[in-house]
């Protein structure tokens, strides 16, 4: 145990995701020995980051306005919508330069083994969001695994009567990869949706 | 670090750190297992889809201080991708695996019979033809009820709907109560005991004993009322409710 201060630093940092009493003594013997400096502009973006980060009031995305970046920009195509389980997943997304469309933050995936329902993700927000006519195309973009399928599955029911055109995102091989380490799951959905490539 | 391998149903996977999953699976041999599987969450994983729930797979597992580690993973039945296209059957089928879960109480204790009788189940509830001629496709609340019923019974609780649960007298009677374990006779009647109606009472039978030729006569009426008291009895007999009840499409 060290004295007062620096065993509460310790057993602050000890409370973050993937930092043990190891990991954190070691990052607090390194903020006592860094430059003023540095340690108050990481003080001061955390206090900082609470204050002002909250989740955009249109796609749920984290914004530091009442609505985010890419909800704010004339630029994106307001007819293409696409659904995505975290706000993680939007910058992976925007890391392609695939896409200028909009998004909407589901908030997780359906899991009724947690406890999580359709209720408790914010598919209220996406059907009043989809209410003015304005979006014509819905991406479904949740994980491919099995909790984001089976989401996917339950939007596809809810939305397709509503003559919209809906799309899911393609499983299959990995760029860079071997097709002979492929799983039989991930290669029988790239045989599924093969496309051709004569026209 | 000693090397087994065990068939096994995946019945929970949760995150742990960046990229791994610790997953419950109910084994052949070794009853349920936590295991660690490293790096399934990267896209590059070789066997990340094959270790989500429902899937039936042959596993390596190397035996860790606290959990073991899985090491290699060969999909048997992908029972997850059929399930992920139907949301009803997904909802049934999730309640199934938390149930299993809840009633295998020890890690690492065999339990062969709740092994095959959740992969029998798993089997039913994406069969794609009836069980037999004349048998259509099995309606995903029969196979749950079926599942739960003998689930229970096979942890000890099997509930009686013929004699009387408390004196034995034969039955058929007509007041049924999860607490006093199944039917009750009139002098044994508990006030606020149900009095499901008879077919319910025949139907709730069949499911126990597996009898899907009487199942499919019975009365939608009768299905209802079953399924709201094997969910009464499950719920009595489990303590805790089950998260994923809340969430099935009935």
């Amino acid at each position: 145990m060290y004295e007062g201060i620096v065993q509460d630093l310790i057993d602050e940092l000890g409370r973050l995701p993937g930092v043990g009493p190891k990991s954190a003594q070691r990052i607090a013997f390194h903020i006592l020995q860094a430059d003023p400096a540095d340690v108050r502009r990481l003080a001061s973006v955390l206090t900082e980051v609470k204050d002002k980060v909250r989740f955009c009031a249109v796609c749920g995305n984290v914004a530091e306005e009442e609505r985010c970046r890419i909800c704010r920009d004339p630029r994106r195509d307001p007819t293409v919508l696409c659904v995505v389980e975290e706000s993680k997943d939007v910058v992976a997304i925007e890391r392609t330069r695939e896409f200028r469309g909009r998004y909407h933050v589901l908030g997780g995936a359906i899991s009724p083994i947690e406890g999580i329902g359709p209720d408790q993700l914010r598919i209220k927000e996406l059907l009043q969001r989809l209410s003015d006519g304005q979006v014509t195309e819905i991406i479904l973009a949740t994980d491919p695994n099995l909790e984001g399928e089976a989401t996917a599955t339950y939007l596809t029911r809810l939305l397709k009567d509503l003559g919209l055109r809906l799309t899911r995102l393609a499983s299959g091989l990995p760029v860079g990869g071997d097709l002979e380490y492929a799983d039989e799951v991930t290669l029988g959905r790239a045989f599924e949706g093969r496309r051709s490539v004569d026209d | 670090m000693a090397l087994y391998r065990d068939e096994a149903i995946v019945l929970r996977t949760q995150k742990l750190g960046e990229a791994d999953r610790i997953v419950t699976v109910l084994s052949r041999q070794h009853g349920r297992i936590r295991a660690v599987a490293k790096g399934v969450r990267r896209t590059s994983s070789k066997f990340g889809s094959r270790l989500e729930p429902f899937n039936h797979v042959d596993l390596q597992l190397a035996e860790g201080r606290t959990l073991d580690t899985i090491t290699q993973a060969v999909t048997v039945t992908p029972y997850g991708a059929r399930l992920g296209n139907d949301y009803d059957r997904y909802t049934a089928g999730t309640v199934m695996l938390e149930t299993a879960e809840r009633l295998v109480v020890e890690d690492k204790e065999p339990s062969l019979q709740q092994y095959l009788l959740l992969l029998g189940a798993l089997r039913a509830l994406t069969e794609t033809e009836g069980p037999a001629d004349g048998i259509d496709v099995r309606p995903a609340l029969a196979v749950l009820d079926s599942f739960l019923l003998r689930s229970l019974a096979v942890a000890g609780y099997a509930p009686s709907f013929d004699a009387c649960a408390r004196c034995g007298v034969v039955g058929p009677h007509r007041a049924f109560s999860p607490a006093a374990g199944g039917a009750l006779c009139p002098t044994c009647r508990v006030p606020g005991s149900a009095s499901p109606a008879e077919g319910t009472m025949v139907l709730l039978a069949a499911l126990l004993t597996g009898d899907w030729a009487r199942v499919q006569e019975a009365d939608p009426r009768h299905a209802r009322e079953g399924h709201s008291l094997v969910t009464a009895y499950l719920s009595w007999h489990l303590e805790r409710g089950l998260k994923s009840l809340p969430h099935l499409v009935r």
